[in-house]
C-alpha cells in the first residue's frame, strides 16, 4: 500500500523538473500584472530521463492555487538523431546507440535527443506592466 | 498572448552547479559524481578507495542519502572526511544539494572529493552537481541488460566500473554482450572490472583517479 500521497510522489525527479519549470513559467510571467498561464509548450528528448505522464502529474499537482493552475503541457517528444562525420549525415535511430546505422563506426555525434526545454507559454487577462 | 522563450528547463541548476565548478577548481579539488543503484557497492567501493589513497591523496566524500547517516558513518571510520545530504524524499541529488554540504567540508588539502549519488539509475544522470567527471557502478549481479534499459546514464558517464567480478562464475552474465552495448550507448567510456571484495581491477581505478589529481593540482 502506498501511503504519505504527495510526500511519496516527490521521490520522482519529474517533480524537480516540474518545480524548475513552474519557476521558469512564475518569472517570465512577472511582468504581466494578474495573468494566468494556459498553456505551455516543450519539448523533451527521448534520452533524457523525464517521462512525460510523470512530469504532466507532478505539474498539475504542483500548480494548484497558482497563476498556472488548470495550464495546458504541450509535449513535443524529441526523437533521437546522429551525425556521423564519416558519412556527413544526420540519422534519426531508435536505439540510444552512438553508432553510425550505415558504416557502424563511432565518429558520431548527439544532434537531438537529451532536450528538457521551455519553447512557449500563452498567457491570459494579463496587463503588462509598464 | 504567445511568449516564446528556448531555455533549458534545468538551467537555474546549471547555473549553480557551474558556480560549485568554480568553487572546486578554485580549491585545487578533483570531483568524482559517483552513481549507482542501491546495494551495487558505492560505499564499499569508497571505503576501498579510501584504503588504496592512505598516505598520498586527502579525499573527501559527500553522502547523498534519501534519510539515513549510515553511509557517511561507514566513510567516516576511515578517517576520511564525510558530509551526509539527505535529500529528504528526492531520487538525486542536484548542484544546490551539493552545495548546501560544500560549507560543512573543510577543503584545507583536500585533493579528491568524491559525491556518492542516491541509489537510482535514472534521475542522476540528468543532474549537473558541478563535477569533474560522471563514473558509474554497476555490477555483474545486476544483470547485462543494462545499458539498453539506462542508456543515459551510460552515456553521460566517463568511466564504467563493473562490481563484483568475482561472482561471475555464478551469475549469467555476458560480459562480452554488456560490453559491446555500453559501448555502443558511449564509445568513449572506459570500462574496469573489478571486485571490491577481492581486490581485483582496483588498482586501475586508483591509477585513474591519480593521473587526474596530479593533473587537477598542476
Amino acid at each position: 500500500m502506498i501511503r504519505g500521497g504527495s510526500r511519496y510522489n516527490y521521490k520522482v525527479h519529474e517533480f524537480a523538473v516540474a518545480q524548475s519549470l513552474l519557476e521558469i513559467v512564475e518569472q517570465e510571467a512577472l511582468p504581466y500584472s494578474g495573468a494566468r498561464v494556459t498553456g505551455i509548450t516543450l519539448r523533451i528528448g527521448q534520452l533524457s530521463a523525464v517521462v512525460p505522464d510523470a512530469l504532466r502529474f507532478a505539474f498539475e499537482a504542483i500548480t494548484r492555487g497558482g497563476i498556472a493552475e488548470g495550464a495546458s503541457l504541450e509535449i513535443e517528444e524529441v526523437p533521437l538523431r546522429i551525425r556521423c562525420h564519416q558519412c556527413e549525415e544526420v540519422f534519426t535511430v531508435d536505439d540510444p546507440f552512438m553508432v553510425c546505422p550505415r558504416c557502424e563506426g563511432s565518429d558520431v555525434e548527439m544532434v537531438s535527443g537529451r532536450e528538457l526545454e521551455i519553447r512557449s507559454m500563452e498567457i491570459e487577462d494579463g496587463d503588462k506592466a509598464r | 498572448m504567445e511568449i516564446k522563450l528556448v531555455k533549458d528547463i534545468l538551467e537555474a541548476n546549471e547555473v549553480i552547479a557551474a558556480q560549485n565548478r568554480a568553487f572546486f577548481t578554485e580549491q585545487g579539488v578533483y570531483v568524482v559524481n559517483l552513481m549507482g543503484s542501491p546495494g551495487v557497492g558505492k560505499t564499499t567501493l569508497l571505503e576501498r578507495t579510501a584504503e588504496g589513497l592512505r598516505g598520498s591523496r586527502r579525499m573527501a566524500v559527500i553522502e547523498g542519502d534519501i534519510a539515513t547517516s549510515r553511509d557517511a558513518e561507514r566513510i567516516a571510520a576511515h578517517a576520511i572526511p564525510a558530509v551526509q545530504i539527505n535529500t529528504g524524499g528526492a531520487c538525486h541529488l542536484d548542484g544546490n544539494m551539493v552545495r548546501g554540504g560544500l560549507g560543512q567540508l573543510d577543503f584545507g588539502g583536500i585533493e579528491l572529493l568524491v559525491v556518492e549519488n542516491v541509489g537510482n539509475l535514472v534521475c542522476p544522470a540528468e543532474f549537473n552537481i558541478g563535477e569533474d567527471a560522471k563514473v558509474m557502478i554497476s555490477s555483474v549481479a545486476e544483470g547485462d541488460d543494462k545499458p539498453l534499459k539506462y542508456p543515459l546514464m551510460f552515456q553521460v558517464s566517463s568511466v564504467l566500473l563493473l562490481n563484483k567480478v568475482d561472482l561471475l562464475p555464478h551469475v549469467a552474465f555476458d560480459l562480452e554482450r554488456f560490453r559491446a552495448d555500453a559501448l555502443k550507448v558511449n564509445p568513449r567510456l572506459e570500462i574496469m572490472p573489478i571486485s571490491c571484495s577481492t581486490g581485483e581491477g582496483l588498482d586501475r581505478w586508483l591509477r585513474w583517479l591519480e593521473e587526474r589529481i596530479s593533473a587537477q593540482g598542476a
